[in-house]
């Protein structure tokens, strides 16, 4: 079911987003480091891949014409002017401690002994959790189940959709939140991470292990959800201006803090 | 064989024969085909033989011309840095010229546009071959006054006027600022040739004060904060095409004139100059987004992004400067680098963008964003090319935007092997600032895109809109070809930017094309890598396959209904779709 009014970028803007979210998804190391394309782009790559899913998300919300899709895409665009920027401060501070932006690389560093303790990289986990749950539509930011008009982001954007547009749409932010969800596993709880060289065995036991962490986090974000309530959409930038200064206070405390 | 820089001079003579035809046959109905065809023509081959003088590696040829000072002559100079600076104008002349044959035809009064337009690129390449102090400010005020005469072409309109005078008065500013730099670069001894400055030895003050004059005088062309008053200004009122040149082009000149003053004749940098360079580019990138994110009109966005940009190309060049006044060679490379891809390819898509708000202009009149909408119906293939320009303005993969982004950032992470306090502290803190900048400039351009071409008509003149002409639409076909293809294949454009970071910073990054994929690898291979070409095969593969597989297991087609309707339950939805 289509609007009268939906152009071609309407139909082919579910495709597109899916599509960068896979690529973005696929390259990020799951169980196993150096993995055959992981180098074809790097943590800023998949940061920027997500903006152009986002990009296009948000220029359909605007296409129909309706004022629902309008509100959805201006919020939309305005968590991610802050969430953005966070995440790649996140990353600046990742990057400048593990020595590379490549994820292969910087998930064998972290799960190496030599890193250690260090308060930016709590301080990066904290941005990275914050700015995770408002990409993907979570509660405090948004809330995926909810249609009540005034307080939707995501589900605004996407109210035109139907069918098997709206099913990749879906199929997309699932992706994303799995993706997200890696992406914390793989930067901060690297353990058991199977590394170049290593026996099949070991990559059984990283299977078991990564879908153990994704189980225990999916089990802390349904905790943390029923726990908390959502916030207005005037309190998010205080909320993402928070995970913004983690961000940056991470990245300079670097120089004076070490590894315990 | 002429030497490389007489087949440029040559090319500028032609261009200015041009503007000598275009006032003979002002009066004339051809004239708009004859002088664009003409600069189209000049444009292009200049551009081959820029390019050929940059990929063959040719050694630097200068000439004297025994034109301006009677006894003493004017010198001119094509090296590696201002070959690249030659491809970047004429690529710009030649798709401005383009453009022109088809969006001059709705200009009112040719006669006021035509001879001031070949003059115009005939002095942005003067500048960039000008090889002494006296040379290079008389071609500098010939670029600025022909480009001033082009933004009052339209004097009519109301603040045209005044666009005009503030960007003569910031000009004219400007240029003194160069002339006391020039004068300080002379030294003592007084003489005038870039050749004879490069020898002369700067004590630290003197340099300081050389580099806050360059900072004011390049700086005020290319739109600093804040001497980037008039840019917003006088930029959107000139007609389209040569709103293009000014900012995709002569703001590249402006950058031009800064790297040959700075990082060529001023000797070994400090690293201060860094810091200043880096902290004002940072500044410029995130108040020139923040502007524009304000603005409703169409071209006046444009040109406050233009600011966004600049600040990106300097800030990376301060980075360049820090790495190089600490003996980072590789680094310095790496972000020099960045910033003349950058510089690149902003020329491209800031005049993609440009042409597809002039041709906005020509549709409807409006250039006035909230008297737009629904044009993406009733202009598709334009439509279609700005977004490719939205996409790469963005610095969204896998389009050209992204890369020189990327490199920055690259140079960015490459901070903690810097010895200052000062730097180690401020190449993040700038470096958030660029992230800012670039998530903004994605939301700004949301909001132009969506705003003019996506929902529905608010305006009669948006609802009779039509496609342009095919001279139009080939320039932006062209420029958006170039987006793309700078965006999948980096590492030939890296490889082709090379002599000109050996000729300036002593340094290259590595070879690019013999990487597998074609990937890019700015220092090795477990640091960083990016390849674009893989990222937008995997992105169409993975965009076709459940395209495919959603068509083939569900037959039937989409439905259209009123908006809305979508989001109603199956059992609601009959009823509100008229049958």
């Amino acid at each position: 079911m289509l609007a009268e009014n939906a152009s071609w970028l309407f139909r082919v803007t579910p495709y597109i987003t899916f599509a960068a979210i896979w690529v973005a998804a696929a390259l990020v190391p799951t169980f196993a480091t150096g993995l055959e394309f992981n180098w074809s782009a790097d943590l800023i790559a998949i940061v920027a891949l997500l903006g152009s899913a986002r990009f296009f998300l948000a220029l359909a919300g605007m296409d129909v014409g309706t004022s629902f899709g309008g509100i959805g895409s201006s919020r939309e665009v305005m968590i991610a002017a802050l969430a953005e920027p966070a995440m790649l401060l996140m990353v600046f501070c990742v990057a400048l401690i593990a020595g590379s932006t490549q994820l292969s690389t910087v998930a064998t560093f972290m799960a190496s002994s030599e890193v250690g303790l260090r308060v930016s990289l709590g301080m990066a986990m904290i941005a990275l959790i914050m700015v995770a749950l408002a990409e993907n539509a979570r509660i405090p930011i948004d809330n995926p189940a909810t249609h009540l008009e005034l307080t939707m982001v995501h589900e605004a954007m996407i109210l035109e959709y139907s069918g098997r547009h709206l099913a990749m749409i879906e199929f997309g932010a699932f992706l994303k939140l799995q993706l997200y969800v890696s992406l914390i596993i793989c930067v901060f709880f690297p353990w058991q991470i199977t590394t170049e060289g290593a026996g099949p065995l070991s990559y059984l036991v990283s299977v078991a292990a990564y879908i153990l962490k994704l189980v225990i986090a999916s089990f802390l974000l349904a905790v943390f959800e029923t726990a908390t309530a959502k916030v207005r959409v005037f309190r998010v930038p205080e909320f993402l201006g928070a995970a913004l200064m983690l961000g940056l206070l991470g990245t300079l405390l670097r120089f004076v803090s070490r590894g315990f | 064989m002429i030497s490389t820089v007489a087949q440029q001079l040559w090319c500028v003579a032609a261009l200015l024969a041009t503007t000598v035809l275009a006032i003979a046959t002002s009066r004339s109905r051809r004239s708009t085909a004859i002088v664009y065809g003409a600069t189209f023509a000049i444009s292009a081959i200049a551009l081959a033989a820029a390019l050929h003088a940059l990929i063959a590696h040719s050694n630097a040829t200068g000439l004297m011309l025994p034109v301006g000072l009677p006894w003493l002559g004017s010198h001119f100079r094509l090296d590696a840095l201002a070959a690249f600076f030659l491809a970047v104008v004429n690529l710009g002349g030649a798709a401005a010229s383009l453009y022109g044959l088809g969006y001059g035809s709705h200009e009112t009064t040719p006669h006021r546009v035509l001879p001031f337009f070949p003059a115009f690129l005939a002095g942005m390449n003067l500048v960039v071959l000008a090889d002494d102090a006296f040379t290079y400010l008389l071609c500098w005020e010939f670029m600025s006054l022909a480009s001033w005469a082009l933004v009052m072409s339209h004097h009519r309109e109301a603040d045209n006027a005044r666009a005009g005078y503030v960007y003569l008065v910031m000009a004219s500013f400007g240029t003194l600022a160069l002339l006391l730099a020039f004068g300080l670069l002379s030294g003592a001894g007084g003489s005038y040739s870039f050749a004879a400055m490069r020898g002369i030895q700067h004590t630290p003050s003197e340099a300081a004060l050389v580099l806050a004059l360059m900072l004011l005088g390049a700086g005020s062309k290319a739109g600093l904060v804040p001497l980037h008053v008039w840019l917003p200004l006088a930029h959107p009122a000139a007609p389209s095409h040569v709103s293009a040149l000014m900012s995709g082009v002569m703001t590249k000149v402006a950058v031009y004139g800064f790297i040959r003053v700075v990082f060529d004749l001023l000797g070994p940098p400090s690293w201060s100059a860094g810091v200043v360079v880096l902290i004002l580019g940072g500044v410029t990138a995130v108040m020139g987004i923040l502007y524009a994110l304000m603005e409703k009109d169409l071209k006046r966005l444009l040109a406050y992004s233009t600011i966004e940009n600049i600040g990106v190309v300097f800030a990376s060049l301060g980075l360049a400067l820090a790495f190089q006044a600490n003996g980072y060679r590789l680094a310095a490379a790496l972000a020099f680098t960045a910033a003349l891809f950058h510089v690149l390819n902003h020329s491209f898509f800031k005049s993609l963008l440009f042409f597809g708000a002039g041709a906005v202009l020509t549709s409807t009149g409006e250039r006035d964003m909230e008297k737009l909408g629904g044009l993406i119906h009733r202009m598709p293939l334009t439509s279609f090319v700005f977004l490719v320009g939205c996409v790469a303005i963005s610095a969204l993969p896998p389009f050209n935007g992204f890369v020189s982004e990327w490199l920055m950032f690259q140079a960015v992470l490459q901070s903690p092997d810097l010895p200052q306090w000062m730097l180690k502290i401020m190449v993040p803190a700038v470096g958030a600032l660029l992230a800012l900048a670039a998530v903004l400039a994605a939301a700004c351009f949301v909001k132009a895109f969506g705003i003019t071409f996506l929902g529905r008509a608010r305006s009669p003149a948006a609802e009779a809109a039509g496609e342009v002409d095919r001279y139009c639409l080939a320039a932006m076909f062209g420029l958006a070809a170039l987006c793309f293809l700078a965006g999948i294949l980096p590492g030939l454009v890296i490889d082709a930017l090379s002599p000109v970071a050996m000729a300036v910073i002593g340094h290259r990054m590595p070879v690019q094309a013999s990487d597998a994929w074609l990937s890019i690898v700015p220092i090795e291979e477990s640091r960083s890598s990016y390849n674009g070409l893989l990222v937008f095969i995997f992105i169409t593969l993975r965009r076709r396959l459940p395209c495919i597989s959603s068509i083939a297991l569900h037959r039937a087609r989409s439905g259209a209904g009123p908006p809305g309707v979508a989001a109603l339950p199956i059992r609601l939805r009959r009823r509100n779709i008229p049958e």
